[in-house]
Order: C-alpha cells, then structure tokens, then sequence
C-alpha cells in the first residue's frame, strides 16, 4: 500500500522537522503565551485577482441568496478580487479548514482565534494597511482574544452577547438571573436550552464567579482544576432539565415558538426574529453579565492571496458594508461610523452598538489555555481541549 | 481503431483470460484498495497518535492512549452502546413496517400499478435528507401535527429526545429496507407458492416456511442499510435528538480538535459493521443487495 | 399465491398506512413551502406564495442545483465504468480474492459517512495537496463515485447472473470478435441494469451531505450542501422548503421515465 507507507514517510520527516517547533513555547511570568514568530505585511502589493474566504453564514453575501443582500460583488468589481467563500458550521470548522492552508482570511470567533495565532495559521495584521481600522470601537481593538503583546491579529467585525431567554406566558416571575437556568431550573424541567457548545462552560462559571465568591474566580475562561470542576458539576445539574441543545438559529426559533424550550441562552438576532413573529418571548443581559462573541478577520499565514486578503479586510470593516452586514446578521457593529448607515435607524440603539457600559457586563469568548488567561501564574488553567471532553461528558 | 488492428486486439484478448481479467480489475482496485482502503488504513493509523491540546496540531508520536480512553471513559461506553441499540431498533421497525408494503407492492397490486408503486417508494429517496428531518422537527414539536394527530386517542407525541431519534431514522432509511424485500419478493417463484398451497398449507404456513426463508437474505440487504446508516449518523440526531448524542456525533465533535481521538471511536462503528457484514454475508445477503 | 380476503384487506390496508407515513412528511414540505412563517410555526398563520418566487431568484440554489447535477453525473459515470467492471470480473472469473473483493465494494456505502469523508480528506491534503491539486468538485466526484459503485455492481451483477454467458459463446462461434460481441450481445442484456443501477447511483450522490462536507474545496456547493448552510438560517429556511418541494415533484420524472424504459426490471433497480 503505497499510500501508507508515504503516510509513514510523512511521519518520520514530521517527527524530524515540524515537531521539533510545534507546540508554542510559553512564557510563563505573565500568564501570555509566545506565538510563532512570523510579522505581519509592510506594504500592500498587487492584487492577485481572487481570495478564499471561511466565513460565518451572512458574512460574506453576494446577492445569490437574495438579491438585495450582496456586499461582494461589489467588491470584486472594485478590487478585482473574486471571492470564494466556504460557510463554516462551528469555531472547530473554522480551525480545521485553516489548517489547509487553502483560505486566505476567516472570520474566527474568540474561541478559535486564540488557537489560530498559537499554532500559526494566522499571522499578524499590519493595521495600517486597513485605513478603516481607525473608525472601530477602541473597546474591541488589541483584545485578548484578536492579539498578543500588543500585535494585532485581525479586524473585530462585530460583536453580540448571549442573552436570557424566556416565554413570557410560561415563565413567571421573569428572570433576572443567570439562576433561572441553574439552581432553578428544575422549574421548567425538560424545557430548558443551552448553546451546544464546550464554550457553554464559561455561562455557568460566570455564574458561579457571581453566586459563589469562596471559588475565586475572575475569569470565566481562566478556571484551575477546582473551579472547572465546580463548573462541570453545576452543568450536569442543568442537563436534567434541559430539553435540548442548540446550535443553530432555526432550531432555536421553532423550539421558543412551539413552547419546547421555554427558557434558555438566545442572541439578541434570534430573540427579534421570534418575536417578529409573534413568539411570546423576551431577551435579557442578567444582572450577572453574561458572555458574549467578538468576530475578528484573520489572514492565514499560508495566504496565497493575502493583498485581496487586506482588501477585503478594509472592505468589511468599511462603515457602509459593516452596517450592512451586521444588519443581516443581526449583531453590533464594529465601525463607530457604520450607525449612520443602518436601513433600520433603531438597529444600532436595539443591538447595543456603542452602549459601553452594556459591553463592560459581557465577557467575550475566548480560548482557554493552560496559561491562566486572568494571570495567575501558580495554578494551570484547564485547557479547551479539556473542556470539549467535559461537554461531552455533561451531555451523556 | 483500425479494422484489423481491433481485430488483433480482440483475439489476443479472446486467447488470454488472465489479461482480460487484469485488464478488467486494474482500474477498480487501483481505486477501491489502493485509494479507499489505502485512506482508511492510513486514518485509522492516526489513531495512534496524539493531538497537542492547544493548537490542535496533530503530534505523530505513536501511543495508545486514544484508545485507552476510548476503554476507560463512561460515557464513550454509554454512547457506544446507546447506537448500537438504536441502529437495532430501527433495523427491526424498518423491517417490520417495509415488509407489508414490499409484499403488496410486488405480490398483490396488480400488474398494472406496481410501477407507480415502486415510483412511490422510490421518490421519498430524491427529497433531501436534511428537509425530511426539519419536517419531522415540526411534525414532533410541541402542539404540532404528531400532538394534533394523537390528541384524540389523549396521546402525546415523544418530543424530542432517543425515542424521535429512532422514529425519524426509521422514517429516512425505510426505502432502503422496501426495495430490496421487493425485488426479493418479486423474484419468487409463484408455482413454489401454488405447490406450496396444493400441498394444503394455509397462508400463513406458506409465508412461514417458504416466503420467509427465501426472502430472508433480502431483508437482510436491506439491514445492512438500516443498520450501518444508522450507526454513522449524526445529523439527524442534532436536529430531533433533543440532548442525545450518539456515536456518530462523538467522531463529529472530535474531528477539528483531536483528529487521532475521533479516528479512534471511529473504529467502534466500523468494526462493528464489518462484524455485521460478516455475518450477514452468510445469509447470501450481499449478493442480494 | 393464493390469500385470503381477510389477509387481502389487512396487507392492503398495512401499505395504506405504510405509504402514508411516507408521505405525509413529505407533504408537510409542500404545506411549509407555502407557510408564511419563518420559523415553521403550526399551524401555519397564513399561506403564501412568497418563498416561491423568493426561489426562483435565488441564484444559490441554482448553481448548487448544476453544481449536484455535475457532481452526480461524474460520479454516476465513473461508478458505471468501475461497477461494470468489478461485475464482469467478479461473474465470469474465478481468481485470488474474488470473495474479499465483492465485499470491499459494499465497504463505501456501509461504512458511516464520516468515517470515509474524514478519512479521504486526510488522504486528499496528504496525497494531491502537495501535487497542486487542492479540493474541489473533482474531489466531491472521487468521494461519490467510492460508494456509488456499489449500486451499479449490484444491478449488473445481478443481471448477468440471470442471464448465462451462452448468448457470448454463441456469438463467438459465429465469428464475432471480443468486442463485437460486447457491443452486439452483452450491452444490450446489461442496458436495463445499468439505467437502473445508474439512476440509483445519481440518487445517492444526489443527496449525499456528509462525505461531500469533506471533500468539497471552496466554493464548491453542491444543493444538500447549500441547504445545510441555508437551513439554519431563518431568512433562507423557507427558500429551502421550496427547493425541496420542487425536488420531490420534479424527481417523479426521471424515476418514472427509468421505470418505463426498463420494463423488465420492475424492482427499479437493487440499491
């Protein structure tokens, strides 16, 4: 068998060569990790006719789905870049179709970007080549989960928190806390719902960092063995009374409306789209805060197209697009300019756009790793992979 | 082609059998063993190794841990043989429900509508597998049309969870069952049927001991579909599953952060379908799949 | 064979029941293609043609549709080509093996889905990555055609076992030439199955998801692939219902046409 043995040869090269430098090193006196040493680009060269895109549905629309909704074509007749876009599913998705070094940028989420700059598949972003970088939210620029040491890793494109919601004819007395879900959730056995995801952990240790301070914990993705466990325990709790899981938006709607999930984690997108047809429901940010996503366009470090790449990074971020864009999406933008551009004048006061003191209660994803991401440098944080073999367990 | 040259060819292929036979295996086991059996083999090799558990980076040192954990973990264990026991249940529903329909579609329909009816069963086969099972996501929400249907008899649909997990692979994987049970049925002699009833067996003695036996080979073709599709599946569970998960969503979760580990419950499914085959294949059921 | 009418009216009303099982999901596709609804609430608060035309300008849907139809025919193609072949060898031969190999042609469609997906993907980056060959539709063809074969094999094999090879003889004797008894005597008793065989195969690779998840390169969507990523997302999920809806009624067609044509196999072909 041929192809095992050049498998085989594979391994004795790998073994050799790429082991040798895989794993980043760290760098343990302030809890920071080092990523691969690669530098970003200096200028910008010609562009090379077409770019490769991963991309969360909705993010990169070119009118094929409905015709209004197209910011690409545009783009590809102002740039020459064609665009090729792959819809990932989930954040692992996103990582995995990086890995084959295939696509020039991705729209990772934070709980894969973090993974992206330590095994260097993402490479820095030179700011200066993105002229509309100036205009974003200076709250979501060089964040833990977008660089390292200062250096940015990509362009925050937009951001959203994971809200409460509830059945307002089945829920009484309306939550106002996180523990609606948790210790009281028994109330609405078999009705509950929870995002189906590992990252889902972070939702009941922000709760456990508000409900039981003797845990010590500052961080929702910085948990040490105790406190994962406290974690884990609560959620497994929870699955008693959870009716099911979700992961994508459909699922989410139909349950709400049909009344088999009456209570559970929601975006503010899902919570309008139910109630614009008419779901009895209503979304809340808990007096614990909650957890949240912050996007951010990355370049591969293997990009075969990487000045399309920077074009389409300006592009996106650009106020007219990114207001498009957060609109059919349904998420708050990241260009403090795109307000003026919403169709819906309402959108960025219902999405929270530039509300700070909202963003200040929401703790965005991001990639647990050994390094404890609250700097604690005498206790090892428990990492994702960790964390997704927990999930597994919690769901049974 | 030159007249003659053709000629030279066909006879130099008409004098050597072993030549027409190379010449007819090459390309399929180029691609069937060479390339199928190479990638799975080389994938089941990863199994082996481990995976680092930041970057993700797939690290080829050799070790057995995978399985290991595999071995040592509950709920590995617990989802294992949850699938194995749904993948039964719907075998044996798929089997109890195709076989009516099979027989009146090809024993007792007249002549003259058995092609609509084999049209019928065939089409559910051309709807998309996903659309289907969002339609039964609706059929099973609460107060939709399973409650509205059962409501008068002060029954209430299952919801979501194990039971419309089974019920929906039941529904997506039965034409699968029918088809073969079908041709097998069609294929039965009738004067074996006639013999069987001058001999004075009463139906159900003639479907005992003459129409079981000789279809029992198809019903087990059509197991192998129920079966295997069943065990692998992973999508229909997310989507009428409630919080189940199955074997199939294990290897799923698994594949972008720890490829080896997904590599290695991916064995579990396909050893035991190589199993199954096995001992279907006895049953001379390959052949009539 | 001989029923009773009792045992008449029970088979008869088993595959009512049976048949509408089948179809009244499928009918719920229909109704929901017309629901004004987003989300799919029921009963439906109001019916709608909206979806419909929302559809018809829908230019994802169509070129995922002729991205499946060529994905579909280049499997179908190349599975008639290797299944032909694997039959004739595997009928009229005897050789080493013969036994392992009828059943390592079962092995791509028994096998779950993900498992030869994920195992061709890592076979695809290692092997023509380093060629220049990246994923693509090509590849989505070679993940189909794998467990396509298998339909096709079936059907031939099982045709040439009903018929024997002395049809072949004969016309040897008579002076014909390998290939023109191929072409004269063995096609054309090979014909039907082979449509058969052929339109099942195109049915497979026609809805199949997960193999095509991890073979298909960027920018290659294929319509299951099209509707996962529409599915989920409440502004296109209705779109969805319609493409589904046209499918079912526009598959009737080519099913009923192959039945037609190949009058002799009333089974409609072994899967």
């Amino acid at each position: 068998m041929r192809l095992t043995r050049t498998l085989v040869a594979c391994t004795v090269l790998a073994l050799a060569t790429a082991c040798g430098s895989s794993g980043s090193s760290t760098d343990s006196s302030n809890g920071a990790f080092t990523p691969p040493k690669l530098s970003a680009q200096k200028t910008l060269g010609k562009t090379e006719g077409t770019v490769n895109l991963i991309a969360w549905a909705g993010y990169a629309e070119d009118g094929s789905n409905d015709k209004s909704v197209d910011w690409v074509t545009p783009f590809e007749k102002q740039t020459g870049c064609k665009v090729n876009t792959k819809v990932a599913g989930t954040s692992d998705e996103m990582v995995s179709l990086m890995k084959t070094g295939q696509y020039d940028a991705v729209s990772a989420s934070g709980d894969a970007s973090l993974r992206l700059i330590a095994s260097g598949d993402a490479t820095p972003v030179n700011t200066d080549l993105v002229p509309n970088y100036k205009n974003i939210f200076s709250s979501l620029k060089l964040q833990k989960w977008n660089s390292v040491n200062g250096v940015a890793y990509g362009i925050p494109h937009g951001r959203g928190a994971n809200l409460l919601m509830y059945r307002t004819d089945k829920v009484s007395p309306a939550p106002t806390s996180w523990s609606a879900v948790f210790d009281k959730s028994s109330a609405y056995k078999g009705h509950v719902t929870a995002y189906d995801s590992a990252i889902y952990i972070a939702d009941a240790a922000l709760y456990l960092m508000k409900s039981k301070p003797s845990l010590g914990i500052k961080n929702p993705y910085a948990l040490d063995q105790k406190q994962f466990d406290a974690a884990v325990a609560l959620l497994k709790e929870q699955n008693a009374n959870v009716g099911e899981y979700w992961s994508d938006y459909l699922k989410e709607i139909s349950a709400f409306k049909s009344g088999d999930s009456v209570i559970g984690t929601t975006w503010q997108v899902i919570a309008n789209l139910a109630q614009s047809e008419k779901a009895k429901v209503k979304a809340i940010l808990p007096s614990e805060g909650s957890t949240g996503w912050s996007d951010t366009w990355m370049i591969s470090a293997k990009a075969k197209h990487p000045n399309c790449a920077y074009k389409w990074l300006d592009w996106i971020v650009s106020p007219k697009v990114n207001a498009q864009v957060a609109e059919w999406f349904g998420e708050a933008p990241s260009d403090s300019k795109s307000c003026d551009y919403t169709a819906d004048k309402t959108f960025c006061a219902t999405y929270h756009a530039a509300d700070e003191p909202y963003w200040k209660k929401v703790h965005f994803w991001n990639t647990p790793i050994p390094q404890c991401l609250d700097g604690r440098t005498n206790v090892t944080c428990v990492p994702y992979a960790k964390w997704v073999q927990a999930w597994t367990e919690i769901k049974g | 082609m030159n007249d003659t040259f053709g000629r030279r060819i066909a006879g130099m292929l008409h004098r050597r059998p072993r030549l027409r036979l190379s010449l007819l295996l090459s390309a399929p086991l180029l691609w069937l063993v060479l390339a199928y059996l190479g990638s799975l083999a080389a994938l089941f090799l990863s199994a082996f190794w481990t995976t680092d558990p930041f970057t993700s980076d797939v690290v080829k040192s050799w070790s057995p841990d995978n399985f290991r954990t595999l071995l040592t973990t509950s709920v590995y264990r617990d989802v294992a043989l949850r699938s194995l026991a749904v993948a039964v249940a719907v075998t044996v529903i798929d089997a109890v429900i195709a076989f009516p329909i099979a027989f009146y579609t090809a024993r007792v329909a007249s002549p003259r509508y058995r092609h609509l009816l084999v049209v019928a069963i065939l089409t559910p086969l051309w709807a998309s597998y996903l659309v289907k099972a969002y339609a039964w996501r609706i059929m099973l929400s609460e107060g939709g049309p399973l409650d509205w249907l059962l409501k008068p008899l002060g029954l209430h649909g299952p919801g979501y969870g194990l039971p419309a997990v089974i019920m929906v692979l039941a529904y997506l994987w039965l034409p699968y069952m029918i088809l073969p049970i079908h041709a097998g049925l069609e294929q039965l002699p009738a004067n074996l049927l006639d013999a069987s009833a001058d001999l004075g067996a009463r139906t159900w003695r003639t479907f005992r001991s003459v129409v079981l036996p000789m279809v029992f080979p198809s019903i087990a073709a059509g197991s192998v579909f129920t079966f295997s599709l069943s065990l692998g599946d992973y999508i229909a569970v997310q989507i009428v599953g409630g919080k189940t998960q199955l074997i199939g969503n294990l290897v799923y979760s698994n594949i972008t952060l720890d490829l080896p580990l997904a590599a290695a419950l991916g064995t579990v499914p396909v050893a035991i379908i190589v199993l199954y085959l096995l001992a279907v294949r006895r049953s001379g059921a390959l052949a009539a799949i | 064979m001989h029923l009773s009418r009792p045992a008449r009216i029970a088979l008869r009303t088993a595959a009512a029941l049976g048949f509408a099982v089948i179809y009244v999901p499928l009918l719920l596709v229909l109704v929901n293609s017309l629901n004004a609804d987003r989300g799919f609430g029921w009963p439906p608060s109001s019916l709608t043609f909206h979806w419909w035309t929302d559809a018809w300008h829908s230019s994802g849907a169509r070129d995922a549709l002729w991205t499946s139809v060529k994905a579909g025919l280049g499997a179908t193609a190349i599975s008639l080509v290797l299944g032909t072949l694997i039959a004739f060898a595997v009928q009229r031969y005897r050789f080493f093996g013969r036994e392992a190999l009828s059943f390592v042609v079962v092995l791509p469609i028994a096998l779950p889905g993900i498992i030869t997906g994920i195992a061709l993907n890592t076979a695809f980056r290692t092997v023509l990555q380093p060629l220049g060959v990246g994923l693509g539709l090509f590849t989505v063809i070679v993940g189909h055609a794998t467990f396509c074969i298998v339909v096709v094999f079936n059907n031939v094999i099982a045709r040439l076992r009903r018929t024997s090879g002395s049809y072949e003889e004969a016309a040897m004797d008579l002076g014909a030439d390998t290939f023109q008894v191929f072409r004269d005597i063995t096609f054309p008793l090979v014909r039907s199955a082979l449509l058969a065989g052929g339109l099942l195969a195109f049915a497979l690779s026609f809805d199949e998801i997960v193999v095509t998840t991890f073979t298909a390169g960027p920018g290659v969507q294929t319509l299951p692939i099209w509707i996962f990523s529409n599915m989920a997302r409440p502004q296109q999920a209705p779109v969805v219902n319609v493409v589904a809806a046209v499918l079912i009624l526009l598959s009737v067609i080519p099913i009923y046409l192959a039945q037609r044509l190949s009058a002799d196999t009333a089974s409609g072909g072994r899967i």
